[in-house]
């Protein structure tokens, strides 16, 4: 297999409190290939934004990265220093926040800030820095982009302003782009609009997308393979299809059963029982072990491994692993 | 209608939402005023759960707000079990307020940080003069043991719980006064999919043991259908479709209706290809004249540039639309 | 009220020792020292009449000979040694150091609670009713606002002392005082509560009370009251130090209190007049308690800001 674009291993992120270390993030471990889309799921607090911030370096104090490395292509970028990380930042990794008011400086003009950025990542003109500017807001479908493109964020309406960070987020021609919850911020016909465009332009220009979001249903839409978290551990990865269609970890199986869809009939959904735990208060073991349907005694002592599975597929549960394979 | 619990006649609300007089002086600006509610007219049958749905700006919450009395409508009348809500006051009014309720959108928001869980829930229980002492002790732990958590759990404070668990507070406080009908606005939208499946699930059990009925106010299509018994679809303050909860889906009449059933996530990857959705919401303060919709409609036609679709009754339902109206549709 | 505490819940001091602000009082040298200077202080001020060597306010015990001793030394006459010497009437420094904080303190107290409460009120009432009583309130208070509260206090000083009888004048010097210094000082508590009660009337929990139709007044009180206290505590805090210096600045000026009832300011005006006369103890040591008392209640109104401040947790 060839050397993935970004690899991701065994990253360990802790944030120290008064009443002890938390671990925001326990030997999380996957890859993205060249020009793929990896969603990256769980529910609040599972740790997916915070491993978005640990690739791009930019971990809330007083977190910190303890363990584990990055490497993209091949080449380590969790023990860069600050200057060298900002470079690869912006340039080989794109950025999609959650609000796309707080991604664009409102003091200055959509021309201003792409042709910054373009700027200050590729050697080209002033004037050709326009030109590509106007050509990435066309491509992320901004009407009239000649013409608008001296306006100021706030002429712009919130489907159209995270077109123009989505084109931001491009201006650099990275190679991986890393988009936090982009459309949950917006309406329901406007959210289908921006994944369409976040999808068709990043494959277009071939830039891989760690895409992280709570909602399934973008997921199903948009990525090729998913991954699952759980209480800062990895529980499912695999092809986007082979998850969503037959989970293999009981979480995962839990989390679509849970899921309404037009589709279904049923007048109850299926629950999992109680919440996800707090970081200060992961059992021991499998962190799902107690809201698990199909728990066994060693569940609870010890921790699973990664398993690899058929089609690619690794799934972090006892069900699957041979025995004795404790992880750590 | 005989069996309708809640019948709301031709409500509308406006926002003042002018400059300062100086500015308008200065400025020669007239008052400005959005519409957020126009002539929306419907009714909620007893024990049925009857959904609104709607994206920013339709009016949702609005119309939610005026029902429990949160807002003033401007116009229109809302009646409550053949009384009218506005216009009585005093002990008739709170007897009337006993009898509903609401639920709240975030549950990090709707329970006072500074209260202990068993006052935030015998509020109600007090203002309306239910029971005191031991026996509203009683209460309050059943009705949290009715939510699914304990009757300890009265003593703590809401930061002690998980999302999941404030939502179950909330709805133990609503339940509180033993009310028949209880409004929902978004009560889960703030919270995790393996969570939201509690809490719907829980909210249906409750409907079948009390016999309530639910205005449930959401963004979330598949939510709604898995809810709601019939659904009104709301697009910039006004209704653009009533219809039965299945037939909604099987059959959308109104182009918005289908547009946003459209734009639904496709989580059964059944491959089916999105149509593109187009066009974004307009802004309220200025909306387009005629049909607000027609901007963004597949079959427009030039009256609906000029004139506003009336509700026209069809089977058990209805529609605002000149397409449909006219067979076009 | 009070039907859902929990009979085995840990006494109070557990409770306050276990807190996070407690916990971020502990960890924080600024807060420690200044916590530590501010109490010593405010213990003496308080148990003044029975710590202090002497009450320099009985005459009885007063002997002229024993006046300008310096600190540290024994009297030339009596051989008595006081640690930071004596006035020109033979008090003790020290000893008037503790009852001069005693009054600056009790001041600095009423007036800040005098403020306190007329600006939470106001500002209440304009968060919650909006419209034109906020308006009104707010115009007021911006007004206020462009007048240094210095001028401000010495205003209201003066008008009070025109409507008060010539006899009353000095028993009611310190109330007058205490007035003008919260007068001058109501317009912060009442904008910050005035907009954190805004930003809470909107919460949810205000509205399910709302929509049960509870009482305005006890929403007030009951539901937003307890949450906008946070921030008020702070301004309390640091206008604590404020109010201590406004007085000592007002009786500096001598317009405060009379000599019979003499607070810090009192004091450094009375040893202002022999700083050149060499006798520098009898103005040095009250100044230096005053700024003592200023900074370590200032610093502890600061560290309190950021420790109640969320974000920075």
């Amino acid at each position: 297999m060839a050397e993935p674009l970004l690899s991701v291993r065994d990253l360990v992120v802790e944030f120290p409190t008064r009443r002890g270390t938390l671990r925001a993030l326990d030997r999380v471990s996957f890859d993205i290939g060249e020009g793929e889309v990896l969603g990256m799921v769980g529910e609040s607090g599972a740790g997916k934004s915070i491993t978005g911030s640990a690739i791009i370096g930019l971990i809330d104090r007083p977190g910190r990265i303890a363990g584990g490395e990055i490497r993209l292509r091949g080449e380590r970028i969790d023990t860069l220093p600050e200057d060298k990380l900002r470079r690869i930042r912006g340039k080989r990794i794109g950025m999609v926040f959650q609000d796309p008011l707080t991604s664009l400086n409102p003091l200055y003009t959509v021309a201003q800030q792409l042709i910054e950025t373009i700027r200050t990542h590729l050697d080209v003109s002033e004037r050709e820095a326009r030109e590509r500017a106007v050509a990435l807001l066309d491509q992320v479908g901004i009407p009239a982009a000649r013409r608008r493109i001296d306006d100021y964020p706030h002429h712009f309406s919130g489907g159209m302003r995270q077109r123009v960070v989505i084109a931001l987020a491009l201006a650099a021609e990275p190679e991986l782009v890393i988009a936090d919850e982009p459309t949950t911020a917006l309406d329901v016909s406007v959210q289908a609009q921006i994944i369409d465009v976040l999808r068709d332009i990043c494959a277009d220009r071939g830039a891989a997308v760690m895409l992280i979001t709570h909602d399934m249903g973008v997921i199903a839409e948009t990525a090729d393979r998913v991954a699952v978290l759980y209480a800062g551990r990895m529980a499912e990865i695999g092809p986007v299809r082979d998850v969503i269609k037959a989970a293999e970890h009981p979480y995962t199986s839990g989390l679509m059963g849970s899921i309404p869809t037009l589709a279904q009939t049923a007048d109850r959904l299926t629950q999992i029982p109680g919440s996800m735990p707090r970081l200060d208060a992961i059992p021991q073991g499998c962190a799902f072990n107690p809201r698990c349907p199909r728990v066994m005694p060693h569940c609870r002592t010890d921790q699973p491994p990664l398993t690899p599975r058929a089609q690619g597929r690794q799934v972090a549960c006892w069900l699957y692993a041979p025995a004795g394979a404790a992880h750590g | 209608m005989a069996d309708a619990l809640v019948q709301v006649q031709g409500l509308t609300r406006y926002f003042d939402v002018s400059k300062p007089w100086l500015n308008r002086v200065i400025e020669r600006e007239p008052k400005a005023y959005l519409t957020a509610v126009a002539d929306v007219s419907f009714d909620i049958r007893r024990g049925e759960t009857f959904a609104l749905v709607g994206e920013s700006g339709s009016g949702k919450s609005t119309i939610a707000k005026m029902i429990v009395g949160l807002l003033e409508p401007s116009d229109g009348r809302i009646l409550f079990d053949g009384q009218p809500m506005t216009g009585t006051d005093g002990a008739a009014m709170r007897k009337l307020r006993r009898r509903f309720q609401m639920i709240f959108q975030d549950p990090f928001a709707s329970l006072n940080p500074r209260w202990r869980v068993g006052e935030i829930i015998a509020e109600p229980i007090r203002t309306f003069g239910l029971a005191s002492g031991a026996e509203m002790r009683r209460e309050v732990g059943r009705l949290l043991e009715v939510v699914g958590l304990g009757a300890r759990d009265a003593a703590k404070f809401p930061h002690e719980f998980s999302g999941g668990q404030r939502q179950r507070i909330a709805i133990a406080r609503a339940l509180s006064s033993r009310p028949e009908f209880i409004v929902c606005d978004e009560p889960t939208s703030a919270l995790d999919v393996s969570v939201q499946a509690q809490i719907l699930n829980l909210m249906r059990d409750l409907q079948d043991e009390f016999g309530l009925t639910y205005l449930f106010i959401s963004h979330d299509l598949s939510v709604v259908r898995h809810m709601a018994n019939r659904i009104g679809v709301l697009y910039l303050g006004r209704l653009a479709e009533v219809a039965d909860g299945k037939r909604l889906f099987t059959e959308p009449r109104h182009p918005y209706s289908r547009m946003l059933l459209d734009a639904v996530p496709d989580l059964e990857m059944s491959g089916r290809r999105r149509k593109r959705v187009e066009g974004e919401i307009p802004n309220p303060i200025d909306p387009p004249p005629g049909c607000a919709f027609h901007p963004r409609c597949p079959l427009v036609a030039d009256r609906c540039r000029r004139e506003i679709p009336q509700p026209v009754a069809r089977g058990d339902g209805m529609a605002a639309c000149f397409a449909v109206e006219e067979g076009r549709g | 009220m009070g039907e859902f505490i929990p009979e085995d819940r840990p006494n109070a001091l557990r409770r306050a020792w276990d807190s996070d602000l407690a916990y971020s009082f502990r960890t924080s040298p600024v807060a420690l020292v200044s916590g530590i200077v501010a109490l010593t202080i405010i213990l003496g001020a308080v148990l003044a009449p029975w710590v202090a060597p002497h009450n320099p306010f009985d005459p009885a015990t007063l002997n002229l000979m024993e006046g300008f001793t310096p600190p540290m030394e024994p009297n030339a006459f009596t051989g008595n040694v006081f640690w930071l010497g004596t006035d020109n009437q033979g008090r003790d420094v020290f000893s008037t150091i503790l009852y001069g904080a005693r009054t600056s303190l009790f001041v600095g107290f009423m007036a800040v609670l005098f403020a306190m409460v007329l600006g939470i009120t106001l500002g209440l009432t304009a968060g919650f009713r909006g419209g034109w009583v906020d308006g009104l309130l707010m115009r007021i208070a911006d007004v206020q606002l462009t007048f240094p509260s210095i001028l401000l206090a010495l205003l209201i000083f003066g008008v009070a002392r025109g409507f008060i009888p010539p006899a009353l004048r000095e028993a009611l010097a310190i109330w007058v005082l205490i007035v003008a210094i919260g007068l001058s000082d109501w317009v912060q508590y009442a904008r910050v509560v005035r907009g954190a009660t805004m930003v809470e009337k909107n919460k949810e929990y205000v509205q399910a009370a709302r929509v049960i139709g509870a009482h305005p007044v006890k929403i007030l009180v009951r539901h937003i009251l307890p949450n906008v206290m946070g921030p008020v505590l702070v301004i309390a805090t640091i206008g604590l130090a404020l109010a201590i210096i406004a007085e000592a600045t007002l009786s500096f000026l001598g317009v405060g209190l009379p000599p019979t009832q003499p607070s810090l300011g009192t004091l450094i005006r009375i040893g202002q007049g022999f700083l050149f006369s060499g006798e520098w103890w009898i103005l040095a040591f009250p100044a230096a308690a005053l700024l003592a008392l200023a900074l370590s209640v200032n610093l502890l109104g600061d560290w309190l800001r950021d420790a109640l401040n969320p974000r920075l947790r």
